[in-house]
């Protein structure tokens, strides 16, 4: 077996776990499963870059789609008093906002950072303009307790007791692997993603299989909204998102474009910011809070910095396909 | 036996240049046609209107005597046509199964099943005698092998015709007569092949028909046996309007550019250029003749310091150039009219005053230190402009509205206006309209007449021949001869070309 950065830092940290549990098991559990929710969002939010990316398309614009689909989560579930529905009005929000990046990008070929920023600048406009003070939802997202999950030592408390996006998106990220390595879709996605006239020429189409991706994609987005919005917090504030579409960017280059390395990275900093937090509650560190804070984007640049040159970003990514001119 | 193809009449025009002009062709079941031409004679027109990626303007192209519609992919790859493209639709990252699966891939509910796609290419290999190795990653096969992948492919889909876009021009000399065989094979066992090259000894060596197209017209038809090299590099190269051009007699003086025993490898890492030796001299203008791809590109290349030498030298003016940069072999005093011009001769959203001080904008009078003198550059382009009968409402217009003539004189003008004492001019009239080629024609004697040494490489016979004083012919990356170009026997420098010793 090839020995990676990513192998070692794994073992380290698996190690360093197994040395807290063997200090204090309760505060190690406890820190480890506060890291699932924070994991979580981003490990969805990288699964809207795998899709999209992986057809070749460049989506920065997922923290905007988090960011609106948070929003409607959270009001229409407010309004309509039901957090159901409101996870519904979430996911379709994302959907929508996926079409409008498809559209832009795939039909109007645009440039594919810019159909980006329009939907970040456009759902930090909207979120604030449309903000209301003074709701709030019913109830956040029941938490599951599933007695054969709890009965496992040492994983089953960190396992238990989640609601139903993160159960939900955990099998979402393994099934997302299996149908990018082992379907027809997967194979193809892949192939517009790498050399888009190969496909074209072997009878696939470019233009639909970007649109599928890039809105599937947005319903993960939206998925990840809604998360925060109705599983975790239970609440909306503007900027709520707090850069995490950006951070999914990272996670994704992290995991190379593969749903299972960027859940483990995002895991990863799932986890850093954990133990931070905890660190940060025993008064062991005692730094302002706004360097805390920082944290997820000095690890983002660090990651991208040891990542930049080694990782090999799909080939064809950000270039709108034109048959070949004759 | 009927026809597998029949082309009736087929004429394409892309504006106002006529790529096809009523050709017609047929290609009968395990026949191996070759299509030959210099480039830009119409032959991936031709091809593409077959397989639908062109749009034909009148004509009828059938396959198995049913008419194909024109454009229309889909249906001729129904009805048997498969095309292996000139860059390759290969994904680089995933393996020759992938590859070759893609789009119709086997399935076991609902996932691709690896095991049925490998046994499928594994049959296909046995078939077809085409050695891959199914599980290896594209990128990391030889061209030759890839290209094999990009046949098995076109074969997985019952193919009965099969198109090769210049098959052989990205493939050593020992992966082309691989390429042969294989076709030898595929046409006995029943298929059509129908492929395009320029190069006459694939074509003597493998085609039961050879069609020749030149500038757009059928040029003629002809086996192996009735015609050998020299006649079908006449048939290639010749033009029916023969250009005149007026010249006086060349007053040659002291040597102005000197190679000696230069070699240099071509983008494949091959040798390309093996021991070329000559001289031009002052006021004199050598033609180099020959067949597109026997290593002109990289002697020119060379020259200009754009490519690197393997070995032998350069000599301009008395002084070697080192293997250095092409600015410094320009400010030893060659200047180039590169052979394309929109790759390596302008900047085309650049106006045309900026490009015509491409090569000197730094110097005086164009830059006063590190600061450029736009008046002077102003002038320069007027005048230019001007001299060098550049059709444009303004100087300052972006060379991208040019039309090609024009874009050219540009090129030229730049190159000339300086009076560097060598010229090395790479098929300086391509894609040019008539007009403006009598006129760069004319400005190369000139240049000439003003005492510049002009190395002239053409592919185009009558260009070389009506230009240059002396020609020397270049075959597979030699020079092979040298005569005056007064009186010479364009038969026997045919032949010369042909790589036939006499």
């Amino acid at each position: 077996m090839r020995v990676t950065t990513s192998k070692v830092v794994a073992l380290l940290s698996v190690a360093m776990f197994a040395y807290f549990y063997a200090q204090n098991d309760l505060v190690t559990t406890s820190v480890v499963y506060s890291a699932i929710p924070l994991a979580l969002p981003l490990a969805l939010a990288a699964m809207v870059g795998v899709l999209c990316e992986r057809t070749g398309i460049v989506n920065i614009g997922i923290e905007g789609t988090m960011l609106v689909s948070a929003f409607t989560a959270f009001f229409v579930a407010a309004i309509f008093e039901d957090t159901v529905t409101g996870l519904i009005a979430g996911v379709l929000t994302g959907v929508v906002v996926g079409l409008l990046l498809a559209v832009m990008s795939v039909t109007w070929k645009m440039d594919q950072i810019i159909a980006g920023v329009i939907i970040n600048i456009l759902a930090a406009g909207l979120t604030s303009f449309l903000y209301r003070q003074g709701y709030s939802i019913p109830t956040t997202l029941p938490q599951f307790d599933i007695t054969w999950l709890a009965g496992i030592p040492v994983l089953g408390p960190i396992l238990n007791f989640h609601g139903p996006i993160t159960y939900f998106g955990i099998f979402f990220i393994f099934a997302l692997w299996f149908a990018l390595y082992k379907t027809p879709w997967g194979l193809r996605s892949r192939s517009v993603g790498e050399h888009p006239s190969s496909a074209d020429t072997a009878g696939v189409s470019v233009t639909k299989l970007r649109y599928l991706n890039v809105t599937i994609g947005g319903a993960v987005g939206g998925l990840a909204g809604s998360y925060l919005a109705l599983e975790w917090v239970g609440i909306f504030e503007r900027g709520f998102t707090a850069g995490k579409g950006f951070t999914a960017l990272a996670i994704m280059i992290f995991g190379r474009w593969n749903p299972l390395g960027a859940f483990a990275a995002a895991i990863f900093f799932g986890l850093a910011q954990a133990v931070t937090n905890q660190l940060m509650i025993d008064e062991v560190i005692n730094i302002p809070q706004q360097f805390i804070n920082m944290l997820p984007y000095v690890l983002t640049i660090v990651v991208l910095a040891f990542a930049a040159g080694k990782v090999r970003p799909p080939a064809a990514e950000g270039q709108p396909y034109e048959k070949e001119k004759v | 036996m009927a026809s597998l193809l029949e082309i009736k009449d087929v004429t394409k025009t892309f504006g106002a240049v006529v790529a096809n002009d009523r050709i017609s062709l047929e290609v009968k079941p395990g026949e191996i046609v070759a299509l030959l031409g210099e480039n830009g004679a119409g032959k991936s027109t031709l091809v593409k209107a077959v397989f639908g990626l062109v749009r034909p303007d009148s004509g009828e192209i059938k396959v198995k005597g049913e008419a194909l519609e024109f454009g229309d992919t889909a249906g001729a790859i129904r009805r048997g046509v498969g095309m292996v493209h000139q860059h390759f639709q290969l994904v680089p990252v995933m393996s020759v199964t992938e590859n070759i699966i893609l789009g119709d891939e086997p399935r076991r509910a609902g996932f691709i099943s690896m095991k049925k796609a490998r046994e499928e290419v594994l049959a296909l290999v046995e078939k077809y005698g085409l050695e891959v190795d199914p599980d290896a990653i594209v990128e990391d096969l030889p061209v030759g092998t890839a290209q094999r992948v990009e046949i098995l492919k076109a074969l997985r889909k019952d193919v009965d015709l099969l198109i090769l876009d210049e098959p052989t021009a990205v493939l050593t000399p020992q992966e082309t007569d691989e390429l042969l065989q294989v076709l030898r094979n595929l046409a006995a066992k029943g298929v059509g092949i129908l492929f395009i090259t320029h190069k006459l000894r694939e074509v003597i060596a493998v085609a039961d028909r050879i069609v020749v197209l030149r500038g757009g017209k059928l040029a003629g038809v002809t086996t192996p046996k009735e015609s050998d090299e020299s006649d079908l590099a006449q048939m290639m190269v010749g033009r029916a309007v023969v250009l005149q051009v007026d010249k006086g007699e060349a007053k040659p003086s002291t040597v102005a550019l000197e190679v000696n025993d230069l070699r240099v490898l071509d983008d494949r890492k091959l040798e390309a250029v093996k021991g070329i030796s000559f001289q031009v001299h002052s006021g004199e203008i050598l033609g180099i003749a020959g067949v597109e791809g026997n290593g002109q590109r990289e002697l020119v290349e060379a020259i200009c310091a754009m490519r690197s030498r393997v070995s032998g030298e350069v000599i301009v003016t008395g002084k070697p150039l080192a293997n250095m940069r092409p600015k410094q072999a320009h400010l030893a005093g060659v200047s180039h009219i590169p052979e394309d011009r929109e790759k390596d001769g302008l900047v085309s959203s650049y106006s045309i005053a900026d490009n015509l001080v491409l090569n000197c904008f730094d110097q005086a009078p164009y830059a006063r230190g590190w600061i450029r003198n736009l008046d002077a550059v102003d002038e320069n382009g007027a005048a230019l402009v001007k001299t060098f009968d550049i059709r444009t409402p303004s100087h300052r217009n972006p060379a991208s509205s040019l039309s090609g003539g024009n874009r050219q004189k540009v090129v030229v003008a730049r190159e000339l206006s300086q009076n560097l004492p060598v010229v090395v001019a790479a098929q300086p009239t391509r894609g040019v309209d008539v007009g403006s080629i009598e006129f760069i024609h004319q400005q190369l004697i000139n240049a000439r007449d003003n005492g510049a040494a002009v190395l002239l490489v053409s592919a185009e016979l009558d260009e070389v021949l009506s230009l240059a004083d002396r020609v020397a012919v270049i075959s597979g990356g030699k020079i092979v001869a040298t005569v005056d170009a007064e009186g010479a026997d364009r038969n026997y420098i045919g032949r010369l070309m042909a790589g036939l010793k006499e």
